[in-house]
């Protein structure tokens, strides 16, 4: 099992490769939209991204409660 | 009593490729005027920064032709020696009949089988494939396949998640008999549970009865994500059936939707340097079916790609359908 601060690597590297964020923005308290900038496609790609990565899967009506980083990487680590 | 057959060639290739490119320059600014949106939005969302719409004159018919007469000249094959033509097409406002015996009539085909086949941004593969096992199987030996579309006409200008989206065109290819392989095995599909990321707003006697013309309706996030997802996998999977790495391939020819699908299916892919991708979006918008054959064009033309190169073609869009293959080039 990954800990938390593994997945939130693993993350930050997701968001790096498809938005172009530097890695050591993506902290668990940073909001993807208001924080880092991500829009609308880049978030579908990362949460697309986060279900190869880790295995996960993420349902539409869920995928709208992921605000935060923080958010992303609870989700993985209570559905992987 | 037995009953005889057919018997086609071992192996197809597509001969030629035409197309045409409708006169009427639409920028983002010009749509700017019925949308609350700006150039540099839409150029960061899509890529596109202008697209061709139909003029004075230009209709379905008048592209379709332009670009088969091309492929049929290139070709080097006679118009009378053409057996069969498909027209991919989802802008042919008639339910019947088809345009293809038209077209096949207008471009003096004699007797040729022709119908039409409806697959949206798939069409253009969904074809090639028929063709190809037309040629193979003997059904027919010199296949016209011809994608044409007009998508200004069922475009909501006060649509700010579409209007800016299609261009108009049409594109067309000669698929014959060969020695050696030109096309791969197509990989192809459906999910129809998708049926209406990509839909009209009404049928068509749900449009009399509103008083409007039916037009094209997009969840653009939920086509993005199974682009971005189950695309990437059919497009790593055209590469698989046709036995080639990605070291191997020289062309990349997706789909138009969206240069952001593009660039995710590149990341997916890990393409080499070398390999040549198409961007047509910028100039031209997504032309539905006919986006693959017109790109195809444009990168032969301009001398970015050469005949004898190995291309990967890969479509998808309304059903939800999609379909690809590898294929030499021209």
């Amino acid at each position: 099992m990954a800990t938390t601060e593994e997945i939130r690597a693993q993350l930050a590297e997701l968001v790096n490769e498809v938005a172009g964020v530097p890695v050591e923005d993506v902290q668990l308290d940073k909001s993807f939209v208001d924080d880092l900038d991500v829009d609308s496609l880049a978030m579908v790609e990362i949460l697309v991204g986060c279900e190869e990565k880790f295995g996960v899967t993420i349902p539409d009506e869920e995928s709208k409660n992921l605000k935060t980083v923080g958010d992303a990487v609870a989700y993985v680590e209570a559905h992987s | 009593m037995t009953l005889k057959a057919s018997t086609g060639s071992p192996f197809a290739r597509i001969l030629s490729v035409g197309s045409a490119v409708p006169s009427r320059v639409i920028d983002n600014d010009y749509l700017c005027q019925f949308i609350d949106s700006s150039d540099e939005w839409i150029t960061q969302r899509t890529g596109i920064k202008e697209r061709r719409w139909v003029g004075e004159g230009e209709n379905i018919e008048t592209l379709s032709i332009t670009a088969a007469t091309s492929a049929i000249e290139r070709s080097g094959i006679a118009p009378e020696d053409i057996d069969a033509v498909i027209v991919s097409t989802i802008s042919h406002y008639e339910q019947t009949p088809a345009l293809a015996p038209k077209l096949a009539h207008l471009l003096g085909l004699g007797d040729a089988a022709a119908y039409d086949i409806s697959a949206a941004c798939a069409g253009f593969s969904y074809g090639v494939a028929q063709a190809e096992a037309l040629v193979r199987s003997g059904q027919a030996r010199y296949v016209l396949l011809i994608a044409g579309e007009t998508i200004s006409d069922i475009t909501n200008m006060t649509d700010r998640g579409t209007a800016f989206l299609f261009g108009d065109g049409a594109g067309a290819v000669v698929i014959g008999p060969s020695e050696v392989n030109g096309i791969g095995p197509v990989v192809w599909g459906s999910d129809g549970g998708q049926f209406d990321a990509i839909r009209m707003s009404h049928d068509i006697a749900g449009g009399v009865k509103a008083g409007e013309f039916p037009t094209i309706t997009m969840d653009g996030q939920a086509v993005f994500k199974w682009a971005t997802s189950h695309i990437a996998q059919a497009t790593r999977r055209c590469l698989d059936e046709a036995g080639i790495t990605p070291d191997e391939l020289d062309v990349f020819i997706p789909h138009q939707a969206n240069n952001r699908i593009t660039d995710t299916l590149l990341r997916y892919l890990k393409l080499p340097e070398k390999v040549v991708v198409a961007r047509t979006i910028q100039h031209l918008g997504n032309n539905s079916a006919a986006t693959i054959p017109m790109a195809m064009d444009a990168l032969l033309t301009s001398g970015e790609a050469k005949s004898g190169q190995t291309a990967l073609i890969i479509g998808f869009g309304a059903g939800l359908v999609y379909s690809g293959q590898v294929i030499t080039l021209p």
